[in-house]
Order: C-alpha cells, then sequence, then structure tokens
C-alpha cells in the first residue's frame, strides 16, 4: 500500500505541481492516474521513488515513510518504467535488464540468466538479448524497459506514460501484456497516462487529475462511466458527447447502439450483465 | 622545387643520425613535451571537467575560462613564465606553459561529452537506483568519451606546434634546427625541421582519430544511421533498411 498524505510540490520558479494531495494506493492492484499535462500526474509518480522531492506532506510505503529511506536502495526495490524506455544505449539488451541485480551485488552470470528469464515473460524472443537497444523496434525497447523494471522483482512498479510513443497497434498489444503481467506476477501497478481509454482499460482504481493534482474524481471504471462526479470528469471520459455517449436506436430486429455521430457501435441485448 | 628536394635530402641524411643535436632524439624529447604536458593537463582537466559536466555548477566560469585560455599568445606566455619562474627551470616553465594551453580543450571535451548525454538516459539510470558515482561512471564517462578524446586531440596538436617554440628557450625539440636555421639562413634545415614537426602533427592527428573512432560505444554506433551520400537519393531510400 502506499499512501499521499497532503503531498504539495512547488518548485522554485513559484509553479505547483501538486497541492494538498491525499491518495492510498491499495496493494496488487492498477492504479492509474490520468489527466492532462500539468496536472502533476508524473510527479506524483516520481515522488514515491524520490526522483522528486515533496515539499510537504508525507508519503508511506506500507506504513513507513519513504522520505527517511536513503533513495538509492529505494528506487533499486521499486521498478521503473518511463517513456522512451530510457535504456542505456551502450549496454545490450541483456545487460540493460541486468542492470538493478547487478547494482544489488548479484553475480553477471546468475543476473543474466534471469534477465533471459524475463525477455520470456515480456514477450520477447531470446534472440534480442544480445541487441542494443538502437537495433530494436519502439515496441520491443518498451518490452525491454518493462523487463528492466521487473528484473529486481519489485512489488511495486511505476510505469510513467510508457506506451505514448509507440503506434496504436503495438500499444494496443502491450496493454494487453501488461493486463496479463499484472495478473500473473501480482504487482503493485502506478501508471500515468494521459489516455483515458488507457486508463480505463488497465486500472482497477482510476484517479481523475485536475490541474495542480486536484483529484476530480475516484473510482473503478464502471463507477466513474457510471456516475461522473462533475462535468469535468464527464468531459475529460467523453460520456457527454465523445465516443462513450451512446444512445439506443430502435430497429426492427431490435435496439442498436449508436454513437455522437450517428455510427453504430454494438447492438443491445439483454441479461448479459445485471 | 629545389629548395624542397634540399629539405628532404636533409630529413635523410646520415649526419641528422649524429653530431650534437641528431634528429631523433629530437623528435623524443619533442614527442616528451607533448605527451607530458597533455597528460598533466588530462589528470587536471578531466575531473574537473567531469565535475563540471556532472554537476552543472561552474559551467560558466569554465567556458569563460576556456574562450579566454584559447586566445593566450602561446610564445608570450612561455617568455612570461621562465621570466617569472626564473630562467633557471626553464623545462619546468615551458611545460607549465604547454600544460595551460592543453587545458581548455581538454576541459571543454571532458564536460561537454558528459553535457552531450541524453538526460533521459542519465534520469533512467538514476531512477533505477544508481548512485551519483555509478551513473558517472557507467553511463556518462563511456558515452561522452568521444568527445574527450576529441578535446584531447585538439590539445595534443596545440602542445605539438607548441614545443617548436620551446626552442626559442634553448629547450630542445624539433623546433631547435628552426631557432638555429634562422640566422644561418640555412633554409633546408629549416623547411627539413617544419615538414618533420607537420608530419608529427598529422600521425598524431591521425592515431587520436582513429582512437576517438574506436572509444565510440558499440550500441551507439550500431543504432546510428548509416553515412549516406546527399549526392544520391536513391541510396537513402535503401539504406534505411529494418533492422530487427
Amino acid at each position: 500500500m502506499i499512501e499521499f498524505r497532503s503531498v504539495s510540490k512547488s518548485f522554485p520558479d513559484g509553479t505547483v505541481a501538486v497541492d494538498d494531495f491525499s491518495l492510498v494506493i491499495p496493494s496488487r492492484k492498477t492504479t492509474v492516474l490520468v489527466g492532462s499535462s500539468g496536472s502533476g500526474k508524473t510527479t506524483l509518480l516520481r515522488m514515491i521513488n524520490r526522483m522528486v522531492e515533496p515539499s510537504a506532506g508525507a508519503i508511506e510505503i506500507d506504513g513507513e515513510s519513504i522520505l527517511e529511506r536513503n533513495p538509492v536502495p529505494l528506487r533499486r526495490s521499486i521498478g521503473y518504467v518511463m517513456q522512451n524506455s530510457g535504456l542505456l544505449p551502450h549496454l545490450r539488451v541483456i545487460d540493460n535488464v541486468a542492470t538493478v541485480p547487478v547494482l544489488n551485488g548479484v553475480p553477471r552470470k546468475v543476473a543474466r540468466a534471469q534477465a533471459l528469464e524475463l525477455l520470456d515473460t515480456v514477450g520477447l524472443d531470446r534472440a534480442v538479448a544480445n541487441r542494443y537497444p538502437n537495433q530494436l523496434s519502439g515496441g520491443q525497447q518498451q518490452r525491454v524497459g518493462v523487463a528492466r523494471g521487473l528484473a529486481a522483482n519489485p512489488n511495486i512498479l511505476l510505469m510513467d506514460e510508457p506506451f505514448g510513443a509507440v503506434d496504436p497497434i503495438v500499444r494496443a498489444e502491450l496493454q494487453q501484456e501488461t493486463i496479463r503481467l499484472q495478473r500473473d506476477l501480482d504487482k503493485t501497478i502506478v501508471f500515468v497516462t494521459h489516455d483515458i481509454d488507457e486508463a480505463f482499460l488497465l486500472g482497477d482504481q482510476v484517479v481523475i487529475l485536475e490541474q495542480g493534482a486536484r483529484i476530480a474524481q475516484i473510482g473503478s471504471p464502471t463507477e466513474i462511466t457510471e456516475n461522473p462526479a462533475n462535468d469535468f470528469v464527464a468531459t475529460f471520459i467523453g460520456v457527454e458527447q465523445g465516443k462513450r455517449a451512446l444512445s439506443i436506436k430502435k430497429t426492427p430486429r431490435g435496439s442498436v447502439l449508436v454513437d455522437s455521430q450517428g455510427r453504430a457501435q454494438g447492438v443491445l441485448v439483454d441479461g448479459a450483465h445485471t | 622545387m629545389n629548395l624542397l628536394a634540399d629539405a628532404i635530402a636533409w630529413i635523410f641524411s646520415p649526419d641528422r643520425l649524429s653530431g650534437s643535436s641528431p634528429l631523433p632524439a629530437a623528435i623524443g624529447l619533442h614527442l616528451y613535451y607533448t605527451f607530458l604536458a597533455v597528460l598533466i593537463a588530462s589528470v587536471i582537466a578531466i575531473p574537473l571537467g567531469y565535475y563540471i559536466g556532472h554537476t552543472g555548477r561552474g559551467r560558466n566560469v569554465a567556458i569563460g575560462i576556456s574562450g579566454a585560455a584559447r586566445a593566450i599568445p602561446s610564445f608570450g606566455l612561455i617568455l612570461l613564465l621562465v621570466l617569472v619562474i626564473g630562467v633557471t627551470q626553464k623545462p619546468l616553465a615551458a611545460t607549465i606553459a604547454f600544460v595551460l594551453l592543453a587545458i581548455p580543450s581538454i576541459l571543454a571535451g571532458a564536460y561537454s561529452g558528459l553535457e552531450a548525454v541524453d538526460r533521459r538516459v542519465v534520469d533512467a539510470a538514476r531512477a533505477v537506483g544508481m548512485t551519483e558515482w555509478q551513473i558517472l561512471v557507467r553511463v556518462e564517462i563511456p558515452l561522452g568519451l568521444p568527445l574527450l578524446i576529441g578535446g584531447i586531440r585538439a590539445g595534443a596538436l596545440q602542445v605539438v606546434a607548441t614545443v617548436v617554440l620551446a626552442a626559442y628557450v634553448t629547450l630542445g625539440g624539433v623546433g631547435t634546427y628552426i631557432i638555429q636555421g634562422i640566422p644561418l639562413r640555412r633554409f633546408d634545415m629549416i623547411l627539413g625541421a617544419a615538414i618533420v614537426i607537420v608530419v608529427l602533427a598529422l600521425v598524431l592527428d591521425g592515431l587520436f582519430a582513429l582512437l576517438q573512432h574506436v572509444v565510440v560505444p558499440r550500441g551507439v554506433a550500431a543504432g546510428r544511421p548509416k553515412e549516406l551520400r546527399t549526392s544520391s537519393t536513391r541510396r537513402r531510400a535503401v539504406v534505411e533498411s529494418p533492422t530487427v
């Protein structure tokens, strides 16, 4: 469990990125922080591994304040996956994956063997192990980034818009992989994105943020869709005129759901869910 | 042409191997001063440059100093140091002058090498839990090495050219022949020595160019698009073959 208690962050130039933010992130679930740019979502994420220091407030992991922990071991105990993979360009894929275990003193040979298994876990061919990051496609690089994040077997995995820079088809694939990984490995995932569809797809708990990291609404995707807290949320998730605004159109053979453009999105059937 | 032939004849004359100042010894002394100065300058400038490049502190001061230092007249600096330190300490004075001349290039190479490293890579290294020292040693130094070698290359070239002037304060080196040749109007000797110095500089530059090429980290070189010829647009499309 990760807990933010009245956390604020202001930068020296006076901008307030986070203003009095409190949140409980449950263990072994995926929590998605979603908001437009400037909502402070990345700042919040980077506070969890002390890449950003809060100006005020407390952050605890399993009841222990992280602000008293040495940042280096803290960061090694938390997986981090960033946009553009952040791989070290001068190291082979296998050594990139093995980075954190090697830093922790695991013998290189052992760490490499584990890294090979991790390539399987994230769905990469072992043949890429000896390539350099620049020789891989964007999607493959992101998979390597995820493998690196998992290498030290952390309980917590932070993902900062990890699929922002890959094309939609690969992104959909990676999203499914993330769901599978979460199910198989049972990690606490904190995921940052500006894409509400991605948030609803991946999140057990979705946190919609406004400017200054003010929480507009917290809930499961279903709760948020069924009952948007305010106009901001309704607009943001698109239930008023976006793709989630569906209406029923009666036809002789039954009811069809159409979006705001009048295009059919599906057919209404009875009793699928109660 | 006659003069050039004379100069080459001077270089390869058997007399160059004997006498009070044989040519190989002069070349050896010349290179000794060059390497000594570059070595000392590196010991001073590389850690300083890395400190500046890693922390970002003192960057403006370093740019100012290295910019200004490049404008110092080398001949004047040697004479000034000989006068200040004392005529009995000429080798020391001259070496200090060479070191001072080599420092700006090496310093610039060291800090610009670190600054050229993608900030996102450094950020990722920090985020996975590298200490500042590990970031420097495992990420920034290997990735910044080509620019550092470039800086040492520029510094070494400057010194190898400046050591010629050391002969003016009777320190020896290949410049001795030029300084001695001028009053004697021995143009074969002057030109011959000049050619030797040019060849020394070119060989040194070539070696450093080679080294600079070798130290490019393999992963960085691997991802670089291959050299494209601007004259041919047709190859351009073909060269970008998928690497996966």
